[in-house]
């Protein structure tokens, strides 16, 4: 696989700040990464080195082989980006605004208008082309950086979220472009929204203060999870204890724990000991014994908590 | 070159898709008129020239300008559209010159736009228009060195109000630093030849020598090297302040 993003040791500090410690990567061709990390991590810092709108004060990057610091401007060409908040200019109209880009992008004539006209309709603009863009909702601002990014058709797409702020629809085609797009480039998304990750991405990595803290599969940080593949099963008070015993005695699980009664029900949950699937073996005793259950279900081991516990457990450490 | 003007273009563009392009042109057209003819007495002069319209440039530029030259950068970075622009693959030089240029151009077109003054000089008289024509040179010049002061001002803040500011006291002191005001500051104890230095900066002194029919390779270096010097520093600024 071609790699087509290169960071190497890339480092950036605002005066007494430090913005990106050290961040490495490599993202090939045909691969979505998304880029998870709380506020002030350093996505954006690192999103801006790699596409040559911030010096990084140490380490390099390369598109497409291509050195963002030595030769910026055929780097940047290789480039579609997206900043943060979608930014353009509020005294254009849309198709003006995009006919500026095409140009800038070195687009003439029928190629410019050709160019366009598909930029347009990819991202679902045709009733705002002749609208200023400053009298645009923000999903339909949000929609005319994307245009913008995607005009060139690059071999390098790096967005800053690119969803933030969109209905629900308007998130599902935003996706559904970039999975679309995925097989011939190479993507980065930035977001704090978990499903994204799980939604389009195939690899995650995520930064915590100015650091790569994991870099996997959406399935991968999952797995990570105490949680996961954990089964809960809600039964009545009166079983619990004799469901939670049977549980502790399978083979496959770590732990049992219960949740406090509520309305006469109780929660039982089995942990699975490291790298097992429990529920096949729960299910099975859950016959044999024939107890009744009001609900089960296999936890997937939440990447909300996933990230939550990547990027706060090393708080003791940043006191100390 | 393609770049710079195709970033001038959308920079013209902007200028005349706000009001802010027709509510200058007027300003600037009515106050040189009424400068011109109440102030500078232009019909009891009873000469055939417009000495006294070209006078009051430097005092309307003093204002006007720097209301032009604000918005260049310091509203880039408000908006954050300079994340966009310069990643987009243009060099910052190209991205200067180009609105340096449209901002310029704009300049011209309301210059232009005062010839009814000059109609009217040559129906009144018999004007020498080799003079005029070097005024008006000489005035778009020094627009120019406003302009560039004006940008580079607009590169450091992302306010436009202290972009305005702070270009128009510099260039303020641009125009007077041929005058007692700004050189007695220094005669007290600077050495003779920085006093000589700082009066030769006088934009008033260079002005009035083009306004008289004398264009002469000093003056016309005087302007071109502000105007250089100034773009320079612009460059410098927007690299060096990109992130703040």
């Amino acid at each position: 696989m071609a790699i087509l993003v290169e960071a190497e040791r890339l480092k950036k500090t605002f005066g007494p700040i430090l913005a990106v410690a050290d961040i490495s990567l490599k993202v090939a061709k045909g691969e979505v990464l998304g880029f998870l990390g709380p506020n002030g991590a350093g996505k954006s810092t690192t999103m801006k080195m790699l596409t040559g709108f911030l010096d990084p004060d140490g380490g390099s990057a390369r598109i497409c082989g291509i050195s963002v610091a030595d030769r910026p401007k055929e780097a940047k060409a290789k480039i579609g980006y997206l900043p943060e908040g979608a930014p353009a200019y509020g005294d254009m109209t849309t198709r003006s605004f995009l006919n500026f880009i095409a140009e800038i992008r070195g687009f003439d004539g029928g190629r410019k208008s050709a160019r366009v006209d598909a930029a347009i309709a990819r991202t679902g603009l045709e009733d705002v082309a002749n609208q200023r863009i400053e009298t645009l909702s923000k999903g339909f601002k949000r929609r005319v950086g994307l245009a913008q990014a995607i005009l060139h058709d690059p071999a390098v797409l790096i967005m800053d979220e690119p969803t933030d702020g969109l209905d629900p629809n308007q998130k599902h085609h935003v996706r559904g472009l970039i999975t679309e797009m995925a097989k011939d480039k190479a993507i980065i998304v930035s977001t704090h929204i978990l499903e994204e990750v799980e939604a389009v991405c195939t690899r995650a990595v995520v930064i915590d203060r100015g650091r790569i803290v994991a870099d996997g599969t959406a399935e991968d940080l999952q797995r990570r999870m105490p949680y996961h593949n954990a089964v809960a099963i809600r039964v009545t008070a009166a079983d619990a204890d004799r469901v939670a015993g049977a549980l502790a005695a399978l083979a496959g699980v770590a732990k049992v724990e219960r949740a406090p009664a509520m309305n006469g029900h109780i929660q039982v949950r089995a942990l699975p000991k490291p790298g097992k699937t429990i529920a096949a073996e729960v299910g099975a005793l859950l016959r044999d014994q024939s107890i009744f259950v009001e609900e089960m279900l296999v936890e997937r081991g939440k990447l909300d908590d996933v990230f939550r516990e990547i990027t706060t457990s090393g708080e003791g450490s940043r006191h100390a | 070159m393609r770049n710079v003007w195709i970033i001038t273009k959308r920079e013209l563009g902007a200028y005349f898709g706000t009001p802010l392009a027709y509510v200058f042109v007027v300003i600037f057209v009515a106050l040189t008129g009424a400068f011109a003819f109440f102030i500078g007495n232009f019909f009891e002069r009873g000469q055939a020239d417009l000495q006294p319209f070209f006078a009051y440039h430097p005092w309307l530029y003093l204002l006007l300008v720097p209301a032009i030259a604000m918005r260049l950068w310091a509203e880039e970075r408000k908006s954050g559209t300079i994340e966009l622009l310069m990643t987009l693959p243009i060099s910052t030089g190209e991205a200067i010159v180009g609105k340096f240029l449209a901002a310029w151009l704009f300049i011209g077109i309301a210059l232009v736009l005062t010839f009814p003054m000059w109609i009217t000089v040559n129906v009144l008289g018999n004007p020498d228009n080799g003079v005029i024509l070097a005024s008006y040179i000489g005035s778009f010049l020094m627009a120019g060195a406003f302009l560039a002061i004006g940008s580079c001002m607009s590169a450091l803040t992302k306010n436009q109000v202290i972009a305005f500011i702070v270009a128009a006291t510099l260039c303020f002191l641009m125009v007077m630093s041929g005058l007692e005001l700004v050189l007695g500051f220094f005669r007290g104890w600077a050495p003779a030849f920085i006093v000589q230095a700082i009066a030769s900066m006088s934009f008033l002194n260079h002005f009035e020598l083009i306004s008289r029919g004398v264009i002469t390779l000093p003056t016309l270096l005087f302007y071109v090297s502000i105007i250089t010097f100034f773009l320079f520093a612009n460059a410098i600024v927007v690299d060096q302040r990109k992130a703040a």
